[in-house]
């Protein structure tokens, strides 16, 4: 008998671990459709009807739906930079040999060992200097310039196994530089582009500290991210007692990407794997 | 020739100008700031050589916070690990009955997808969705243990001084563990699928599977998700900012939130930067303790 209950019970864990990743997200969508009365005499009842108003409640009175916005602005914003400066510089420092690339190459990873926290003040004073506190393009370089170590990195890598027959076959050709990168070799590079972008964009959608510093100050709240809209939400819905609204923001903030992930979760995993195993 | 420099110089500059601005200056800036007694108010700071830095060491909230993430240090490390290859063995290699050869439990697909949701949430969402959970009167766990009748285990989990740190550790281990799952997985894929089949001939359970085979293989592997989770619990900032503030009682605090307040509510930019130096320094003196003490032969296959 004991060799069976050995595995029962391992089998036991992962449904465990199943039901903890997965109900409180089922609770927090639940949650987004019930009334306050229901969710401060129940947590775990299930709403009487679907209350779409939390969700417009939300999107609107609450601004869910302008922070939305910001962040889908600013990091589409810096996913393009980010992309094609990384793509710019790691193809250059891979393919060409010139005095002092070594050096360039080292200044962009040694990035990556370094704390944020570090760079905090410092940061706040250069983006404030530069008038861009507070400001929606301010906040998209700061993301493009954090998120270069890792993609140069890893791009660099990825464009010295590329072959170079390719490329030279297209400069006997006539084919110049600027023509050989845009033509030839970046959309060769494709797979490790989507990689580097996947876990890109993950990274910056996350983004909470350098958000709430860079953001603040007066007016700044128009400019809010996701992030920092939703804290502050649950800071005031605390206040003023509407707990549906608040569910309604994160229901509302998680689905997108948590449907994008169900559609596409092979390459995000794959794409998440791949920026770690560095 | 002309047309190659141009080239480089075209597709080098505005990367490095970029990059230069925002990060480079301002980590080199935070060096030079912790040495200053700069309040930010004023234009106007002296330099004060290495006070900021004594100052730190009597500093008995630094110490405390410090104190918390070393904790996270040791305890996160382990216990997602553990967790990750467990769950990884069982879902890529852990099948038994029945079929023949190697492969997963039952419905192996479906915890891979499910087990990455919170590496898909962003640590905002997570933050406030397990505030909520947490929350005394109208959360779930409480929820579920006054539904299971233990009225007296449903506390205020994140206003108890006792409970509040591991609250966090608890939030910071749940939404890690998918991302190991996956990569461990990963890896396992690669590793040779007669090895398991010998070892399941040869009579092997699951454990001593996971212990003799999988752990030494992955060993690189294993090494890569410390240094991962290691820098994630030298930070540990915004679960915590979000969680609890800190608090009750500094209770739950850690170095990064130190950091934040020092700076961006009590206006002390140059003490805020010897923090930050301090976290740097720690971050570095982690790394290296730790490729000595893992340095080990790697098994060649």
């Amino acid at each position: 008998m004991k060799d069976r209950a050995v595995p029962l019970l391992s089998h036991a864990f992962l449904v465990v671990w199943a039901l903890l990743t997965t109900l409180p997200l089922v609770w927090a969508v639940l949650s987004s459709f019930k009334s306050d009365n229901e969710i401060l005499t129940d947590p775990w009842s299930l709403p009487s009807r679907l209350r779409w108003e939390n969700w417009a409640r939300a999107w609107g009175e609450a601004h869910i739906g302008r922070y939305f916005l910001n962040s889908a602005i600013v990091v589409t914003g810096a996913l393009a930079v980010t992309m094609l400066f990384g793509a710019m510089a790691a193809y250059v420092l891979a393919r060409y040999r010139f005095r002092g690339g070594r050096i360039v190459y080292f200044a962009f990873v040694g990035g990556m060992m370094f704390p944020v926290f570090l760079a905090l003040v410092p940061l706040f004073f250069v983006v404030r200097d530069l008038g861009l506190l507070g400001t929606l393009p301010g906040l998209t370089l700061v993301y493009a310039a954090y998120s270069l170590p890792f993609t140069v990195f890893f791009l660099t890598a990825f464009f010295r196994t590329l072959p170079s027959s390719v490329a030279e076959a297209a400069m006997v050709d006539g084919c110049g530089h600027f023509r050989l990168f845009f033509r030839v070799m970046l959309p060769m590079a494709r797979p490790g582009l989507i990689s580097v972008g996947i876990f890109n964009f993950l990274f910056q959608w996350n983004q909470y500290v350098l958000p709430i510093v860079l953001m603040q100050g007066e007016d700044a709240e128009r400019k809010w991210v996701l992030a920092q809209g939703l804290t502050a939400l649950a800071v005031n819905e605390g206040y003023r007692g509407d707990f549906s609204g608040l569910f309604a923001g994160m229901t509302i903030a998680m689905l997108p990407v948590l449907a994008a992930y169900l559609i596409f979760h092979r390459q995000f995993q794959s794409g998440l794997a791949a920026g770690q195993l560095r | 020739m002309r047309g190659k420099r141009l080239f480089i110089a075209v597709f080098l500059i505005p990367p490095l100008l970029l990059y230069g601005i925002f990060v480079v200056s301002p980590y080199a800036q935070a060096f030079q700031i912790s040495g200053t007694n700069w309040s930010g108010l004023s234009p106007t700071y002296e330099f004060v050589g290495l006070d900021n830095f004594h100052r730190l060491l009597g500093d008995g909230y630094f110490w405390n916070a410090l104190r918390h993430n070393g904790l996270l240090l040791v305890l996160l490390p382990v216990v997602t690990i553990l967790l990750g290859l467990f769950f990884a063995s069982m879902i890529s290699v852990g099948g038994r009955a029945g079929r023949a050869g190697v492969h997963g439990v039952r419905g192996a697909g479906f915890y891979r997808v499910v087990y990455f949701f919170p590496q898909v949430l962003s640590v905002a969402i997570i933050g406030v969705l397990w505030k909520e959970m947490y929350a005394p009167h109208t959360g779930m766990i409480n929820g579920l243990l006054r539904a299971a009748g233990l009225d007296g285990l449903a506390v205020a989990w994140l206003g108890d001084p006792r409970f509040s740190f591991w609250c966090v550790l608890a939030v910071l281990v749940w939404m890690n563990v998918g991302f190991y799952v996956v990569l461990f997985g990963a890896a396992m894929q690669s590793v040779p699928r007669d090895l398991y089949e010998a070892a399941l001939l040869d009579g092997a359970g699951r454990r001593t599977t996971l212990v003799r085979i999988t752990v030494p293989l992955l060993w690189d592997t294993i090494q890569v998700a410390w240094v991962y989770l290691a820098i994630i619990a030298i930070d540990g900032f915004a679960i915590v900012q979000i969680i609890t503030d800190g608090g009750p009682n500094s209770s739950s605090d850690v170095v990064g939130l130190r950091l934040y307040k020092t700076a961006f509510a009590d206006g002390q930019f140059g003490y805020a930067s010897a923090i930050g130096v301090a976290m740097f320094f720690l971050t570095l003196t982690v790394a290296v303790m730790f490729l000595r003490v893992t340095r080990r032969d790697r098994v060649e296959l």
